[in-house]
């Protein structure tokens, strides 16, 4: 009943948007009904770290530890997205003021993403979790090219084509999944179950096994944006609304890893831990390699950001090669992290875009001094995604290179914080051309003029994301019981 | 239905899927392609109807139905009805000409053949050993995606992989349970309307546009 509300509350958000033909208030109930859907993931967390796993809906829906931190991810990140996306619809460019209709298919969008990522976490089967992740693809086409500007349009048509072609690999790996299970004794209508696959894994044939997780990480991969199927990422982050941006980089990536941790771990007790460790090591390193030589010559911010997430998820890949219990808590409060801090600056970049009217790093300058509240949060911002204390992506880093020596992997842990040094020197040779400096005299045209700092409604849930991420990082206890158990269902 | 002539049916089913994915590739016009998409998706249903008769399973025969409802006649439909203000419905410049494109239609059938016989022979029915097929139509459709430019050509190239895909999947392991089926074939069809809706608006803001002329987004 709990997960059945869970996944049904962001699309009861979703039709009070539908009823309310967009309008202001109704934007707001789609807030609230995310943050219903925060708070009720935390209590099943309570309830599953207290009884175990929960199931719902016949059977249909299973939640374990792991389910539930990404349920709480995904709570924490649209609650942020849809709260400052309540005034984006109306900032679409070729209308000034607020179009009705284009603002409630907007928020029913944004809905239907929100609860599909739930779906595909909450899913007890690997089917319907194909079937979830192909439908965020589907809605965030439209979301992608919501502006219809020629960029956005070029952005959402390369971005379906190519993760539709990704998630179609995923598919034939799992179906791959699928026939080894059969054979290995599974019954068909709950082989692909997630408890079934983990009970006769040992029984799966190693060379279609191979096949399969190949295709799997190839696939889900396209969609967690590792190289080289990373290339629509950059385009569909920057064209996107900047709360759509934030929902995708934030939770839709890390949604996708966590079906590859899911049979990562079904590999891992098919072939021991050697073969999914190999591939892993390989995407991260290639994805944290391409991000840095990328990062140096970024010339627009939206698409900085977006490389830092391809950079992120290297890491994230890398952190789940080491595999141990260890290294699957630190990735997890990594997705956490990652996804808060680059979830506030995608967040941010989009007020600033609307202040500044350009996306290009040279066209804005000495924001600190000119718009401080801006300028702040995107540089506390760049802080916390840089990996700096307290923020807990430090904590997290620090663990997974921890845990990679552990495991053996302390050459690709180096080769990471090599690309990692270029990657913060590059972002912050970035930051101090935009942020710093003296304000200087009034820009001339280009710039759109809007010089009120943000509403306090709209600064606050931003510099709430960021004290979160600070608080996590110093304080480990709210989380320590989750991430460890979440970590002990796929860790080797 | 009597072993031969189960797999002789099944055969030519799974044979056609082939033929119309190569078919599409030496045809120029949209609207015998789509024609093409339509007799590709009949394919794929009637070997679900084969299978789910040989092996009588209810729920693969309402796969079937739900696999020739969507794939043979509402997506070539909603295809052919966007296509048909296409000023521009013939593909004038691919990538790849159609003596090339056939040539590497052959070794991509020819790879797919040496690729597939470990799963084939994994899976050890008769049905089993047509499994290279699926993944051969499937190859062709990633060619398609990467040498034609227009639109909908990209978008039948999706279809093209999307049904190699599954024809594997019926092969291999008689389907998935059918919800899941059903939740697939509702993706596919969904995503093809977005496809075309976004076809549409491109043609709206670029005129008559080959994709690889959309330069706007690079580093």
């Amino acid at each position: 009943m709990l997960l059945m509300t869970i996944l049904v509350l962001p699309l009861l958000g979703g039709t009070a948007v539908a009823l309310g033909r967009g309008r202001t208030w109704s934007a707001w109930a789609a807030v609230a009904s995310n943050g219903g859907a925060l708070a009720l993931g935390i209590i099943a967390a309570v309830r599953v770290l207290r009884e175990g796993p929960l199931s719902g809906a016949r059977g249909t829906l299973r939640a374990d530890a792991l389910s539930v931190f990404m349920v709480i991810v995904i709570g924490a990140i649209s609650l942020l997205a849809s709260w400052l996306g309540v005034r984006t619809p109306a900032r679409a460019p070729e209308d000034g003021h607020r179009n009705p209709e284009r603002s409630a298919v907007y928020g029913v969008l944004v809905q239907a993403f929100v609860g599909f990522m739930i779906l595909a976490v909450l899913a007890a089967n690997v089917g319907v979790l194909w079937v979830a992740v192909e439908a965020t693809t589907i809605v965030t086409a439209f979301l992608v090219g919501f502006r219809r500007t020629r960029g956005s349009l070029e952005a959402s048509w390369k971005y379906i084509v190519i993760c539709s072609v990704g998630i179609a690999l995923a598919f034939l790996g799992t179906v791959f999944v699928y026939l080894a299970a059969l054979h290995a004794g599974g019954h068909s209508a709950h082989a692909l179950d997630w408890t079934s696959l983990m009970a006769h894994a040992r029984h799966f044939d190693p060379s279609l096994m191979r096949l399969a997780f190949g295709l799997l990480v190839l696939g889900y991969g396209t969609k967690v944006g590792l190289a080289p199927m990373h290339t629509w990422l950059p385009d569909a982050h920057s064209q996107a609304p900047a709360p759509v941006s934030a929902l995708m980089s934030g939770v839709l990536l890390t949604v996708a890893f966590y079906a590859i941790l899911r049979f990562k771990a079904v590999t891992d007790v098919a072939l021991g831990p050697g073969f999914a460790r190999t591939l892993l090591v390989i995407v991260g390193l290639l994805s944290l390699a391409l991000a840095a030589s990328l990062l140096i010559a970024q010339r627009d911010y939206k698409r900085m950001l977006a490389y830092s997430s391809i950079e992120h998820m290297g890491l994230i890949a890398l952190g789940a090669a080491a595999g141990i219990r260890l290294a699957i808590a630190a990735v997890l409060l990594h997705i956490l992290g990652h996804g808060l801090a680059k979830s506030v600056l995608f967040l941010t970049s989009g007020e600033i875009l609307t202040a500044e009217g350009t996306s290009r790093i040279d066209g804005v300058r000495s924001l600190v001094a000119r718009r401080p509240a801006l300028g702040g949060l995107f540089g506390v911002g760049l802080v916390a995604l840089l990996g700096l204390p307290p923020f807990s992506l430090f904590t997290s880093e620090l663990v997974m290179v921890r845990a990679e020596f552990e495991v053996g992997l302390g050459w690709a842990a180096v080769l990471a914080m090599v690309a990692m040094v270029v990657v913060f020197i590059a972002v912050v040779g970035h930051a101090r051309h935009m942020l710093l400096g003296p304000a200087g005299p009034p820009r001339p045209a280009g710039s759109s003029g809007v010089t009120a700092p943000p509403p306090r409604w709209v600064a606050a849930p931003l510099i709430g994301g960021l004290v979160v991420c600070g608080f996590i990082g110093v304080f480990a206890w709210p989380l320590s019981g989750l991430l460890t158990a979440a970590a002990r269902v796929v860790a080797t | 239905m009597s072993g031969s002539s189960y797999f002789s049916v099944l055969t030519l089913a799974a044979g056609t899927v082939l033929v119309c994915a190569v078919a599409i590739l030496w045809l120029a016009s949209i609207r015998a392609v789509i024609s093409m998409v339509a007799v590709q998706g009949a394919s794929l249903g009637l070997v679900a109807v084969v299978l789910g008769v040989h092996l009588h399973d209810a729920g693969l025969l309402a796969a079937a139905a739900v696999v020739v409802v969507v794939k043979a006649v509402v997506i070539p439909v909603l295809l052919g009805r966007a296509s048909g203000s296409d000023s521009g419905s013939r593909e004038s410049r691919p990538l790849v000409n159609v003596p090339a494109s056939l040539v590497a239609s052959a070794a991509l059938i020819v790879l797919a053949f040496v690729t597939g016989r470990g799963v084939a022979h994994f899976v050890g029915t008769r049905a089993g050993a047509l499994v290279p097929i699926g993944i051969a139509t499937m190859l062709i459709g990633f060619f398609v995606l990467v040498a034609r430019r227009r639109p909908t050509f990209q978008i039948v190239g999706l279809l093209m992989v999307d049904n190699g895909i599954a024809l594997t999947a019926f092969l291999c392991t008689a389907g998935f349970p059918f919800l899941i089926e059903l939740g697939v074939s509702f993706d596919v069809l969904l995503g093809v309307v977005v496809l075309m809706v976004l076809s549409q608006r491109l043609r709206l803001e670029f005129g008559d546009v080959d994709l690889d002329e959309l330069q706007e987004l690079h580093d």
